[in-house]
């Protein structure tokens, strides 16, 4: 029985390199938490049932749906969103050779993309087109050709700082 | 004042052209009591933006602004849907203001009205602000490269005060006004005395093409930087001190409504505050505010209020259509072409050329509803205090949303304020404002700010559909293969139905193509709507009248070339015959030409290599369209298995909108309208059982994915004309050119949308032996 008084114990968590602390329902999803309670609005809502992507976050650097994602699952994790991805005013690659290559046209679905994009880079740093093509986060705008021209750069960008 | 009439008399031709979307217009529905100043031509009074930092900034005119740091502010008055107006409209004010794009500073501003010059009128501030039938920038093409212009006559006029010469000899290049000895001056020195000058009464000169250096010049989304960082605010985003968050529970019976309510759980959901119902719409009348009845759970935050609905407890009352689905729709639909239906055209005698036909061609084609599914479902926080209401939504049309809050709380239009954030998609969604009409019912009862989240299976269920259709087209030919007579009649859904805007149009508007190719090219025509009865609402949808007319005219048209054993594009360019003007008279006339659609599907066919031998089980499919002024035509090669399994392996695209503004943009249009129309086409309906909505989320409205996302090959066109947007017309030929390569490749004939799963298991045996 759920009661008005209801109390849960705190989850302790990092948000984008900072501490963070969440005292309400665990159940909640981490979306919910970081659009409402923690104001990163960076992450957005697509479908609550983890197939689009709209949502993907970062949880210990791997890439997550964060509206399927119970705020129970990320106590002790570090959470990093789309904010969270730039280091100071420098764009991560990704995000950069996401402006080169042009690719948002509403952009709703773009922050997820690219947090998948970088989870992607991180397991494949030279992808396929087949390993690109693993990619399920959906665009309703049809950017994916752009997305596709935008990952290679950023690999290539990404290859050229490593050697 | 004079020039100000004249604005309006323009504004009023374009408008006719494009009745479907009269209610878009900032002009339309408002009735006796708008009075329109259009902002290129707004004399210095009330042309004046909002929120200027006193004494700092330096207004010149209604967009531009010269920051004291020399920043050149450009405002985007348009609703930024992904269709890259917050781009492309800035665009045409910088080049005719004479600066460099990398000295501009986009802003977006927010709907303008002011008051007029009675207490009864209004007055837009910045002119059209809407986003519908591709008309962003046929609407500016003139008006915002004016504003730009009128901007630098100002600031030539300062030059020439300070200089204490005539305007005459002075020129201007990247943010300067240049004296003939060499000498020059910044916009931004020049701008504290511009801004005082009268502007000039009339139009300015603008730049000849030659001169340009940003139109016709690939550049990139504006606020691209905010998108990829997080920070780029959407509808969805917004928020206000004291807000609650609402969730509704709405009846999934189309006019059903709310029989009993059990809600003692979900008020005891923490962070639940109150839970409302809202009325449903009066039966049968027209559908003007919310959709349907709902039980509003009004939360401290998402969760809290999800919670809270799942937790209530409701039975609902069925509507008229209650038992009603899709397989009776499509039996009455196929009954309905029994009878007569409203001929909308009729040229010659189509039944004495049937009878004097060598052949006739008879073919039968079905479209299903679709549902817009914008990324960002719908959304609207809404703010009533007292006399004045501030809206931040998600919108495509914010003049309607005006007119709404306005009808629903007696605030004048001037005191409510509306933010354009930018729009995760539009697609035609936007163009209705059921989803604010709820915002408002549930701040009326709850006395606080309100935001009304809808869930994708609230969007999946409850949108304004694209009507459902079946064709019948029959083609008479000659004994030498030529078309000579040429029926369409459609039984569909009609989209005027309880449509409160579409009163004065006939019934078959939205859903019949009256002078669409072929019309005016074969002598015997004629076009009839039977309308077909059902119980759901429809909307605009990406493209609307074009992509339900292309299907069945752009593969009947491959049929008759493949019955009558001719080539599929010679069929197609013979009929549309010497280059010359049609009249056209719905959205995108009033003239539609034939020697451009030719080009562009010559384009199309040169840029897939039409003719060459292709690998076995691959085919090569054409079609175009004549879309909203523009013409785009598609050619697609696929490979299909003898399993059924379908690979697109080229798309190629060519299209002509006149004069580029922002090739990257058109671009980029070219390939989401191309990508759209496969994922529309492959899988997508909304189909109805027992009276409800068959589809919940992604999993059944299942999108293309990255996978199957071919690249798509775009050819632009330019040409003399003037610029008509480019938002819905890479989506038309798409469905056509797919099925007819399919058949080119397989021998098998869809006639049917979407393909779903129709290729397993249909391949002829003689194919799949071979």
């Amino acid at each position: 029985m759920i009661t008005a008084a209801e109390v849960h114990v705190a989850i302790e968590l990092t948000v984008n390199a900072r501490p963070a602390s969440f005292a309400g329902d665990p159940s909640m999803p981490l979306l919910w938490y970081l659009r409402d309670h923690a104001h990163l609005t960076g992450t957005k809502f697509g479908c609550g049932i983890g197939y689009c992507g709209a949502c993907t976050v970062h949880v210990d650097g791997v890439a997550a749906r964060a509206c399927v994602t119970p705020m129970s699952a990320v106590a002790g994790r570090s959470v990093t969103t789309i904010e969270g991805l730039a280091h100071g005013g420098e764009l991560h690659a990704v995000q950069q050779a996401w402006i080169e290559e042009d690719v948002p046209q509403c952009g709703y679905c773009q922050a997820g993309q690219i947090m998948a994009a970088v989870d992607l880079l991180r397991r494949k740093p030279a992808p396929t087109d087949a390993d690109i093509a693993t990619l399920t986060n959906l665009c309703r705008c049809g950017t994916y050709p752009r997305i596709r021209k935008a990952i290679r750069r950023a690999a290539a960008q990404l290859n050229a700082g490593r050697t | 004042m004079s020039a100000v009439s004249d604005m309006n008399a323009v504004s009023g031709r374009a408008a006719l052209t494009r009745r479907e979307f009269l209610h878009v217009s900032v002009s339309a529905a408002g009735g006796l009591a708008v009075t329109l100043v259009w902002p290129a031509l707004a004399t210095a009074e009330g042309a004046t933006p909002p929120k200027l930092p006193p004494a700092v900034s330096q207004p010149l005119g209604s967009f531009v602004r010269v920051e004291p740091d020399g920043s050149i502010v450009i405002g985007a008055r348009g609703c930024e849907i992904g269709q890259g107006v917050r781009t492309s409209l800035p665009m045409l004010i910088a080049e005719e203001l004479d600066v460099p794009w990398s000295a501009v500073a986009v802003e977006q501003l927010p709907y303008g009205l002011m008051a007029g010059r009675n207490p009864q009128e209004v007055a837009s501030r910045y002119g059209p602000q809407g986003a519908g039938g591709s008309t962003s920038i046929p609407d500016a093409w003139y008006e915002l490269r004016q504003a730009g212009a009128r901007a630098r006559w100002l600031l030539i006029q300062a030059a020439a005060q300070v200089w204490q010469q005539s305007a005459e000899g002075l020129r201007t290049q990247d943010a300067h006004v240049v004296h003939p000895d060499g000498r020059r001056l910044s916009y931004a020195e020049l701008a504290p005395r511009a801004a005082t000058l009268t502007p000039p009464s009339g139009d300015v000169p603008v730049k000849d093409k030659s001169a340009y250096r940003i139109i016709g010049h690939a550049t990139r989304v504006a606020d691209a930087r905010d998108i990829v960082t997080g920070t780029a605010a959407y509808g969805i985003d917004a928020a206000l001190p004291g807000a609650l968050t609402v969730l509704i529970a709405r009846c999934p019976y189309f006019d059903g409504s709310l029989g009993e309510l059990d809600d003692a759980q979900a008020r005891r959901i923490p962070g639940v505050r109150q839970v409302v119902t809202i009325p449903p719409p009066r039966a049968g009348a027209p559908l003007e505010r919310n959709l349907a009845a709902g039980v509003a759970v009004v939360a401290e935050d998402f969760w809290s209020a999800h919670r809270g609905r799942e937790a209530l407890r409701i039975r609902w009352t069925a509507g008229p259509g209650g038992k009603d689905s899709s397989a009776a729709l499509e039996q009455r639909a196929t009954a309905a072409f029994a009878k007569n239906g409203l001929v909308a055209r009729q040229d010659g005698d189509f039944a004495a050329a049937r009878r004097a036909a060598a052949r006739v061609v008879e073919r039968s084609y079905v479209e299903p509803f679709l549902a817009h599914a914008t990324m960002e479902p719908p959304n609207a926080l809404i703010d009533l205090k007292g006399k004045r209401a501030l809206l931040l939504a998600s919108l495509q049309s914010p003049g309607d949303a005006s007119r709404m809050i306005n009808a629903m709380t007696g605030i004048p239009r001037p005191d409510i304020e509306i933010r354009l954030p930018r729009t995760g998609g539009g697609f035609g969604r936007r163009l209705q404002n059921d989803f604010v009409a709820e915002a408002v019912l549930v701040a009326q009862r709850v006395g606080a700010p309100v935001k009304v989240l809808w869930t994708r299976e609230d969007d999946l269920q409850n949108d304004f559909y694209r009507p459902f259709g079946a064709h019948r087209l029959s083609a008479a030919l000659d004994a030498a293969g030529r078309v000579t007579g040429w029926s369409h009649r459609v039984a569909a859904t009609a989209r005027k139905w309880r449509a409160a805007d579409m009163e004065d149009e006939s019934e078959w508007v939205g859903c019949l193509d009256r002078d669409g190719f072929p019309a005016g090219c074969v002598g015997n025509y004629v076009a009839e709507f039977l309308p077909v009865d059902f119980q759901l609402a429809r909307g605009w949808w990406r493209a609307p009248l074009p992509t339900f007319a292309a299907f069945p005219v752009e593969t009947f048209l491959d049929e008759i070339a493949h019955e009558a054993g001719q080539d599929p594009l010679a069929l197609r360019l013979a009929l549309l015959g010497a280059p010359r003007e049609l009249d056209y008279r719905d959205h995108g006339g009033p003239k539609f030409h034939t020697g451009r659609l030719a080009q562009v599907l010559r384009q199309a066919a040169r840029g897939i290599g039409y003719g060459r031998e292709l690998p076995r089980r691959h085919g090569v499919g054409l079609a175009s369209h004549f879309t909203h002024g523009g013409y785009v035509a598609h050619a697609i090669e696929v490979a299909v298995s003898m399993q059924g399994g379908l690979d697109i392996v080229r798309c190629v695209c060519a299209a002509d909108v006149g004069t580029i503004v922002n090739p990257l943009g058109l671009e980029a249009q070219f390939m989401g309208g191309t990508i759209d129309g496969l994922s529309t086409a492959l899988s997508l309906e909304i189909t109805v059982k027992d009276g409800r909505i068959e589809q919940s989320n992604f999993p059944d409205y299942p999108l293309l994915r990255m996978a199957r996302a071919p690249d798509v090959e775009v050819h632009l066109i330019e040409s003399e004309f003037p610029p008509c947007g480019a938002g819905e017309m890479g989506i038309p030929p798409v469905a056509p050119a797919l099925v007819n390569a399919i058949f080119a490749a397989s021998g098998v004939r869809l006639r049917r949308l979407p393909i779903g799963a129709q290729l397993k298991g249909a391949l002829p045996q003689s194919q799949a032996a071979s």
